[in-house]
């Protein structure tokens, strides 16, 4: 018999019951809540007279509405508000930990998991959020719901699931230098398609994710459902060990002895057979940068906004005809060229300690573009907020010219105050670049934290290969 | 333990429905219902709003009456030829993006009972189940066929329980679809109070898992 994948393992262990037709009741060890996909699961708890199945494996925050200036004032638009008070409201009658809008734990749901390690190897992750993917790089298995999901978690402790099929992404070798997790994921997307992992859990492996920090590999994980795949995963090793011992939710003393030999099986077995393999050469991933409206428009910043003429598939030729028209851009325009009005960093992709490290250096001692009318920058979370600053990247960030905000899903999305103008390009750090997601109108290129804050001081998008760092 | 299962949402047996082309590929969750609307905390009231930003030419927010907006005459479900239409016919990878449930909730709202495209991703598949929404996922060919011989006032028969499409001239399709989740659509069930049904297993799983995995409990 063949050996197992990784996720092969996490499904065994989590099935408590398989229908005729295959599909199994599987349990949740961990469910995160925010403000919007929510209110109705609750109000549908309460309409059917149910009761959480137990309330210690939740936990709740709000951050796709909260403002991210003058947190003291309170919100200020009254339907967000609402939204908002429903789950502190909803948090408090069933019982549920909720971190609140003034808590400094406070942050994007997928970065105070991990955070906190409420996220651990070998759990089962679910959130009413299709970016629970991030989770994924614990060897965790993790996937976003819908709110009717949501609302049978709660009840229940556990999904209908049918089992993915199994999927490896491997990259080999090194990366070069200015190379990041981010680019690593886009020229993913790139080379497999927005639904290449449909119907697939993706494993990443090979040296360069090995090589990866825990950040990195959630801004992989984050990502994979851009890929199509609503799970994706990394091993555990040394650097996953690391990363969770002594958070607040990890386990403590035997307990964590326990854990960390059983943590440390959680890898695919050698002889494990996956339905699809892709191997991609780490050294020819270069910086990346996507120009139209769909993650899987990408290509590297010395490369050129392609022409749909050259397209052969008519379905794909026509969405790059219409993105191109959308993004104002014309084929064979060089990406270098592409100056942008604002610039965003942070989302639950890019908003880490070290994601704010990379960016901060390339800010030091510089001054933002005259040209580019804000750059902002959104920590995911309190206790990241408290990291930078104690490290004095807010310092590194304001002299450049830079916001300095407070944590939240903010213009990943644009449901609070901070969005796009109809027709403002932005370089941004978030993982999606859909007609309309940071505003109305708005024009979004997804690159790493290095690229977006070199666009923001040299007003256009530059190599950060070629960047001078202090 | 027993629960009781109720009847939530409305059962799916057959459907003669007006098509609508929507020739698109990738469309996106973000497309279907825009991030302004998720703020209500509310299961209703989405169609109006159901692809807001193409369907309208001004730019809208929640709770705005619909009725006065100016709308784009070029979008497809504007036209009048299709006033009434139950069926989407879209292209590949429909329904990407967020995990949303609002946007099944938008589709449902709206009068759509079936989208038939190549294919779906799959947490808004999955979604589509829970709202009595039936996705059917055909064959690149055969939905660049149906789009080929869509004229005005097209009806396609869908037969749930035989799994079959039944064209205008008599051309039959089969479908496929898992037997659970046909079984749930057709009878309009509720998904808690089946699996409530295996409380007992939950219960003996928590049990062994605690012996397995102490630190989680
Ligand atoms: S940061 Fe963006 S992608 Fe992440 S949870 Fe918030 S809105 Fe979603």
């Amino acid at each position: 018999m063949p050996g197992k994948t990784l996720y092969d393992k996490l499904w065994a262990d989590h099935v408590v019951y398989t229908e005729d037709d295959g599909s199994a009741l599987i349990y949740i060890d961990r469910h995160l809540l925010h403000e919007v996909t929510s209110p109705q699961a609750f109000e549908g708890l309460r309409l059917a007279g149910r009761k959480p199945w137990r309330t210690d494996r939740n936990l709740a925050v709000a951050d796709h509405n909260v403002p991210t200036t003058d947190r003291d004032q309170g919100i200020a638009d009254p339907i967000s508000r609402l939204q908002v008070e429903t789950l502190d409201s909803n948090c408090a009658e069933f019982g549920i930990t909720e971190f609140a809008m003034d808590d400094t734990r406070q942050g994007i749901v997928h970065v105070i998991g991990p955070e906190q390690g409420a996220t651990l190897p070998g759990m089962t992750v679910v959130c009413g959020d299709s970016h629970t993917s991030t989770h994924g790089a614990f060897g965790a298995l993790a996937f976003g719901i819908g709110t009717s999901e949501v609302e049978h978690v709660l009840a229940t402790q556990c999904l209908v699931q049918k089992k993915a099929k199994n999927f490896l992404v491997k990259i080999n070798g090194q990366v070069g230098a200015g190379v990041t997790a981010k680019d690593i994921v886009l020229a993913i997307i790139g080379a497999i398609g927005t639904a290449g992992g449909n119907g697939y859990t993706i494993e990443f492996a090979g040296e360069a994710i090995r090589s990866l920090s825990m950040e990195g590999r959630m801004t992989v994980c984050n990502m994979a459902i851009e890929a199509g795949a609503r799970a994706g995963l990394v091993a555990v090793d040394d650097v996953t060990i690391d990363y969770c011992r002594g958070r607040p939710y990890a386990p403590k003393g035997a307990d964590w002895f326990m854990a960390e030999r059983v943590w440390r099986e959680l890898h695919s077995d050698v002889d494990a057979v996956f339905d699809k393999v892709i191997e991609l050469e780490a050294n020819a991933i270069l910086p990346q940068v996507t120009w139209g409206t769909s993650p899987e428009l990408v290509v590297a910043v010395n490369g050129h906004v392609p022409d749909p003429i050259l397209e052969t598939d008519t379905v794909k030729q026509q969405s790059m005809v219409r993105a191109l028209d959308y993004m104002g851009l014309v084929a064979g325009q060089a990406i270098t060229d592409i100056a942008v009005d604002k610039v965003f960093i942070g989302s639950c992709t890019n908003s880490r300690i070290e994601d704010l490290r990379a960016a901060a250096a390339v800010a030091k001692g510089k001054a933002k573009a005259a040209s580019v009318k804000l750059a902002m920058v959104v920590p995911g979370s309190g206790l990241v907020k408290r990291q930078a600053e104690a490290e004095g990247l807010d310092q590194i960030f304001l002299a450049a010219g830079f916001e300095w905000r407070e944590p939240g899903c903010s213009m990943c999305l644009a449901m609070n105050a901070d969005r796009l103008e109809e027709g403002e390009r932005c370089a941004s750090t978030s993982n999606r670049n859909f007609e309309g997601r940071q505003g109305y109108g708005g024009r979004t290129h997804l690159v790493s934290p290095a690229m977006a804050a070199a666009a923001a001081i040299a007003g256009h998008f530059v190599d950060v290969r070629q960047w001078p760092v202090v | 333990m027993q629960f009781p299962i109720t009847n939530i949402m409305q059962a799916f047996t057959l459907l003669d429905g007006l098509v609508v082309p929507l020739d698109r590929a990738n469309v996106d969750t973000d497309a279907i219902i825009p991030k302004q609307f998720l703020k209500s905390i509310r299961r209703a009231g989405f169609g109006p709003y159901l692809f807001d930003e193409w369907r309208y030419l001004d730019h809208g927010e929640p709770e705005m009456d619909c009725t006065h907006r100016p709308l784009n005459a070029n979008f497809v479900l504007n036209k009048p030829q299709y006033q009434g239409a139950q069926i989407l016919l879209a292209r590949e990878n429909f329904g990407c993006g967020s995990s949303r449930e609002h946007a099944p909730w938008a589709l449902e709202d709206f009068g759509f009972r079936a989208i038939i495209a190549p294919s779906f991703a799959d947490i808004f598949y999955n979604n589509c189940f829970k709202n009595g929404l039936l996705p059917i996922a055909l064959p690149a060919a055969t939905v660049a066929a149906l789009f080929q011989e869509m004229v005005d006032g097209y009806h396609l028969l869908i037969d749930l329980d035989a799994q079959q499409i039944t064209t205008p001239s008599g051309q039959t399709i089969t479908f496929e679809i898992d037997g659970n989740r046909k079984y749930r659509l057709l009878n309009g069930l509720d998904d808690i109070g089946l699996s409530l049904q295996h409380a007992d297993a939950i219960a003996a799983y928590e049990t062994a898992r605690t012996q397995r995995a102490p630190w989680l409990f």
